[in-house]
C-alpha cells in the first residue's frame, strides 16, 4: 500500500519530466496506414532507414521520439502517392547518405561491393587450388 | 580490505603468468628424451594463476554484493536499492567488471588445460602454456594499468548511481559470462594451434586434444549469441531478433571462425588431413575474439572522435590485438611451409565437402568484418556510411546458400573419395522436397527472396540432417554422430524461425481507448485497463489486455513501459504470449492527448524455432563432447588394462604375444 502510494508520488513527480519529450507525437508515428498494401511498402522502406539518434537501429525499431517523426513522415508521403524510392530520396537529401541501410554504389561505397566480388573469386580461387587440382590426379596417389 | 586482496590476487596472478610464459619457453629449449629442469613451473603457475585471478573476481562480486560504495566501480554502477540479483549480474555489466570477468576466464581456462591434459608431449605443452601465458599477460596489464576494478575512492559516495535498466534483466545474467566464457575458451585453441605449430607437431594426437575445447567454447557461444539475441528481442521491444549491430557482429565472428575450425580439426582429428587449415582457423577463431572485445570494450563502436580523443583503453586494445595477431600469423606465415599439408583427398568426399564449406564460412566471416569495420574507417575521415541488415543479408546470403546446400550431402560422403552416383536417390529426395516447398510458397504468396529461399531449405536441411542414420541400427550410433544430426537439424530448425519470421509476420499499431479490441491474425486483444505499478526500482504503466484465440477463454498480457529512477531511463517490458506455432508480442506505448494508449501488437509464426534451433545447435556439440569424451576414457581404460596383463604376462616369464598391426 505504502510502496503503491510512494510509486504514485513518484509517478507525479516524474510527470513534468515526461512532458518535456512528450510533444504529442505525429500521427502517423504510431499508427499503421489503413490500406495494407500501403502500410507494407511503408513498412519495408522504414526497415531500411536508419534512426540517426540511435545506436545501429532502424525506424521501424526505435522510441526514439525523432525516429517517431520519420515513421509519420515516411507513413503521410506514401499516403500522398510519393513511391518509396522518391521517399527515400527525399530523406537523404535531408539527412545525408547515413540515413539509408540500403547501400548505393558510390564514390565513398564502392569498397563495399568490390570486395566482396574479390571475395568470391578469391573463395573460387581457393577451392581449385585445394580441390579441382586433385580431380585428374588425386585418385592414384592419394595416401 | 576486500579490494585491496583482489588488486594483490591480480598482481600476484599476472606475476605468475610470466613465470608461465618464462618456464614454458624453455621447455622448447629441453633435450630429446629429457624435461628441461626449469620447464616444470608452467603448469602449477598457470593452476596458481587460474585460482588466484577467481580470487579476484569472487572479491569483486563481494564488493557488488555488498554495495561497497568507497570503490569507484561500485558507487558509478551500483545502487543499494537494486535487487541482489543484479547487483550480482551488475558486477560484469561495466567496462572494468566485464575484462575482469574475461581474464579470470582466462587464467580459469590456462589453468584447466595446465592441470588436466597430459597427453601432449612435453614440448608442446609448454610452448602452449607460454603462448597462454603471454596472452594472460597482455590482459593483466591492460586490467592493472587502465582499467583497475578496485579503485577507491577518495571519500565514500553516499549512492551509487545504478546500473543501465536494459541490462537489469536475467538475460544480463547469463549473456555475458557465456559468451565470454567461449571467447576465451577459444584462446586455448589458439595457444594449442600456436604450441603445436612452434614444435611442428600438428597431429592427430593434437588435434583430439584441441576439440573439446572447440566443441566447449563453440558450444558456449552459441548459447550466448541465442540468448542474447533471444534478450534484445524481448528487452528492446520492437520485435527484432538480429540487427547486424556491431556488437552482435562482434560475438558472430568468433562463432563463424570457431565452426569452420570445430569441423576442420574433426578432419585433422579422423584424417589427418587439412593440417594448415586447422592452425590458420585456430588463429584466426580467438584473433575474432580479441577483436570483438576490442570494439565492444574500446568505445569505438558510440563513436571513432570519442575514441580518438580519449584513447587511452582503445588504444592499449588495439596495441594487444596487433601483437598477437600480428605475431601470430608472422608465425604461421614462417611456420606454416615447415608444417606437411597432411592426408590428401578428392574433390568429392566428406572432406572436400568440409573444405567447402570452411571456405563459405570465412567468406561469411569477411562479410561480416568489413560490414562491421567499414563505417568504423569512413568515420575516421568524417563520411559516415550506414551498413546494415540491407547489405548483410544478401551479402551473406552469397556464401550462406550454397554452404547449406553442401551441408545437406557433406555428412552423407563417403571420407577421401566418393562417386556421387551412389547418392542419386538421396539427391532427388532433398532437391524434390526445396524446390517443391519454393513453389507451393510461391503460388500461395508474394514474399521476399530469401525468407522464401530459407523456407525452401529448412524442410530440405531438416530430412538431410537425419539422413546420416538411414540403414543404422540407431542404438549403435555413435553419440557424437548424434551430435552433429542435432546440430544440423538445429541449423534447419533456426533457418525455418528465421525464414518465417522474416516471411508472416503481422504487425499491428494502434491507438486503443481501455475497451477497445484490435484483431490481429486470429487473435482479438482487448485493452482492458491500464494501471500504475511500481518495483524495487522502478514505477511503470501496466496494461491488461485480454487476447482470445478464435473464441477461446481470454489470456491476459500484462506489458509495461518502466521508467528506472536511477539513473533515469525509460523501458518497455513486452509481454509475449506463446504457442507452438508462434509468438504473440505485445508493447504498451505512450498515451496519447486524446486519452487512447499507443498499442503495439506482433504475430511472429514460429518465431521461438530460432531460438529453439540454437539450443538444439549447442546441445548437438555438448553431445559431440560427450561422445568423444567418453571414447577416449573408454580407450584409456583399454590401454591401462592392456598394459596391466602385458606386465602379467611378463611377471609369468613368457614371451609377450606381438600386437598384430
Amino acid at each position: 500500500m505504502i510502496r503503491g502510494l510512494i510509486a504514485l508520488v513518484l509517478v507525479l513527480i516524474a510527470l513534468p519530466a515526461l512532458a518535456q519529450d512528450s510533444m504529442p507525437p505525429a500521427p502517423y508515428a504510431y499508427n499503421q496506414l489503413a490500406d495494407p498494401r500501403l502500410e507494407a511498402e511503408a513498412s519495408a522502406l522504414m526497415h531500411t532507414l536508419r534512426c540517426i539518434k540511435c545506436q545501429s537501429q532502424s525506424i521501424a525499431d526505435s522510441d526514439a521520439p525523432m525516429a517517431g517523426d520519420m515513421r509519420h513522415q515516411v507513413r503521410s508521403r506514401i499516403l500522398a502517392g510519393e513511391s518509396p524510392e522518391q521517399v527515400r530520396r527525399w530523406l537523404i537529401d535531408r539527412y545525408g547518405d547515413y540515413v539509408s541501410y540500403e547501400p548505393e554504389v558510390s564514390a565513398t561505397t564502392w569498397p563495399l561491393f568490390a570486395i566482396p566480388v574479390l571475395l568470391i573469386l578469391a573463395a573460387l580461387a581457393v577451392l581449385l587450388r585445394r580441390l579441382g587440382r586433385r580431380r585428374g590426379a588425386g585418385e592414384g596417389e592419394a595416401a | 580490505m576486500i579490494a585491496e586482496i583482489g588488486l594483490a590476487a591480480l598482481w600476484l596472478a599476472a606475476a605468475l603468468a610470466v613465470l608461465q610464459l618464462v618456464s614454458g619457453a624453455f621447455a622448447l629449449k629441453a633435450v630429446d628424451g629429457q624435461v628441461n629442469p626449469l620447464a616444470i613451473y608452467a603448469r602449477p603457475a598457470a593452476v596458481t594463476q587460474a585460482l588466484l585471478a577467481a580470487l579476484a573476481f569472487a572479491m569483486l562480486l563481494w564488493a557488488f554484493a555488498t554495495t561497497d560504495l568507497s570503490i569507484k566501480l561500485v558507487a558509478t554502477n551500483s545502487h543499494s536499492m537494486k535487487p541482489l540479483v543484479y547487483k550480482l549480474t551488475g558486477t560484469w555489466g561495466n567496462h572494468e567488471g566485464s575484462m575482469l570477468l574475461w581474464v579470470g576466464v582466462l587464467a580459469l581456462s590456462g589453468g584447466l588445460l595446465a592441470g588436466f591434459e597430459r597427453r601432449l608431449p612435453e614440448r608442446t605443452m609448454g610452448a602452449t602454456l607460454a603462448v597462454q601465458g603471454f596472452v594472460a599477460l597482455g590482459f593483466y596489464a591492460f586490467l592493472l594499468l587502465s582499467s583497475n576494478p578496485f579503485e577507491r575512492l577518495p571519500a565514500p559516495a553516499a549512492e551509487g548511481n545504478g546500473l543501465n535498466p536494459l541490462l537489469q534483466d536475467i538475460g544480463l545474467a547469463i549473456h555475458p559470462p557465456t559468451l565470454y566464457a567461449g571467447y576465451v575458451g577459444l584462446s586455448v585453441a589458439f595457444s594449442l594451434a600456436m604450441g603445436a605449430l612452434l614444435t611442428r607437431e600438428v597431429t592427430p594426437a593434437f588435434a583430439r586434444v584441441m576439440r573439446p575445447w572447440v566443441l566447449g567454447a563453440w558450444v558456449l557461444l552459441t548459447l550466448g549469441i541465442t540468448a542474447g539475441s533471444y534478450w534484445a528481442y524481448y528487452e528492446l521491444g520492437w520485435g527484432g531478433w538480429w540487427f547486424w549491430d556491431p556488437v552482435e557482429n562482434a560475438s558472430l565472428m568468433p562463432w563463424l571462425a570457431a565452426t569452420a575450425l570445430l569441423h576442420s580439426v574433426s578432419v585433422l582429428a579422423a584424417r589427418d588431413a587439412l593440417r594448415t587449415w586447422t592452425i590458420m582457423l585456430g588463429v584466426l577463431a580467438f584473433s575474432m575474439s580479441m577483436l570483438g572485445t576490442f570494439l565492444v570494450r574500446s568505445g569505438v563502436l558510440t563513436s571513432v572522435h570519442a575514441f580518438a580523443v580519449d584513447p587511452e583503453r582503445g588504444a592499449f586494445i588495439l596495441a594487444l590485438l596487433g601483437i598477437y595477431i600480428g605475431g601470430a600469423f608472422a608465425i604461421f606465415a614462417l611456420r606454416a611451409g615447415a608444417v606437411a599439408e597432411g592426408k590428401r583427398f578428392a574433390a568429392v568426399s566428406r572432406e572436400g565437402a568440409l573444405v567447402f564449406n570452411n571456405v563459405m564460412l570465412s567468406g561469411i566471416l569477411a562479410i561480416v568484418l568489413l560490414g562491421t569495420l567499414y563505417p568504423l574507417l569512413t568515420e575516421a575521415f568524417d563520411v559516415r556510411v550506414s551498413v546494415g541488415p540491407p547489405y548483410f543479408n544478401p551479402a551473406s546470403a552469397i556464401f550462406a546458400i550454397p554452404m547449406l546446400l553442401v551441408m545437406a550431402v557433406g555428412p552423407l560422403l563417403r571420407w577421401k573419395s566418393d562417386n556421387p552416383g551412389r547418392l542419386r536417390m538421396e539427391l532427388v529426395i532433398i532437391g524434390a522436397l526445396m524446390v517443391g516447398v519454393i513453389v507451393a510458397v510461391s503460388i500461395v504468396g508474394q514474399y521476399p527472396l530469401l525468407p522464401l529461399l530459407g523456407l525452401g531449405l529448412a524442410p530440405a536441411l531438416a530430412v538431410a540432417a537425419v539422413l546420416p542414420l538411414k540403414g543404422r541400427k540407431l542404438a549403435r550410433v555413435p553419440v557424437a554422430t548424434w551430435g552433429m544430426v542435432v546440430a544440423h537439424f538445429g541449423i534447419a530448425v533456426a533457418l525455418f524461425g528465421m525464414a518465417c519470421e522474416g516471411a508472416f509476420s503481422r504487425e499491428r499499431l494502434a491507438a486503443v481507448a481501455p475497451g477497445g479490441t484490435e484483431r490481429i491474425g486470429d487473435f482479438a486483444v482487448t485493452l482492458e485497463s491500464v494501471t500504475p505499478v511500481a518495483g524495487p526500482n522502478w514505477t511503470a504503466i501496466e496494461a491488461r489486455l485480454a487476447v482470445r484465440e478464435g473464441g477461446g477463454a481470454p489470456v491476459i498480457l500484462t506489458p509495461q513501459a518502466r521508467s528506472f529512477w536511477s539513473p533515469q531511463q525509460s523501458t518497455s517490458e513486452s509481454a509475449l504470449l506463446t504457442r507452438w506455432n508462434g509468438q504473440l508480442y505485445a508493447v504498451i506505448g505512450n498515451q496519447a492527448e486524446d486519452g487512447r494508449w499507443q498499442l503495439r501488437i506482433w504475430w511472429k509464426p514460429f518465431v521461438t524455432f530460432i531460438w529453439y534451433g540454437g539450443i538444439l545447435v549447442a546441445l548437438g556439440g555438448v553431445l559431440a563432447i560427450a561422445g568423444r569424451v567418453r571414447v577416449d576414457v573408454r580407450r584409456r581404460l583399454a590401454s591401462t588394462k592392456g598394459d596391466r596383463r602385458r606386465a602379467d604376462v611378463e611377471a609369468l616369464g613368457r614371451p609377450a604375444p606381438v600386437p598384430a598391426e
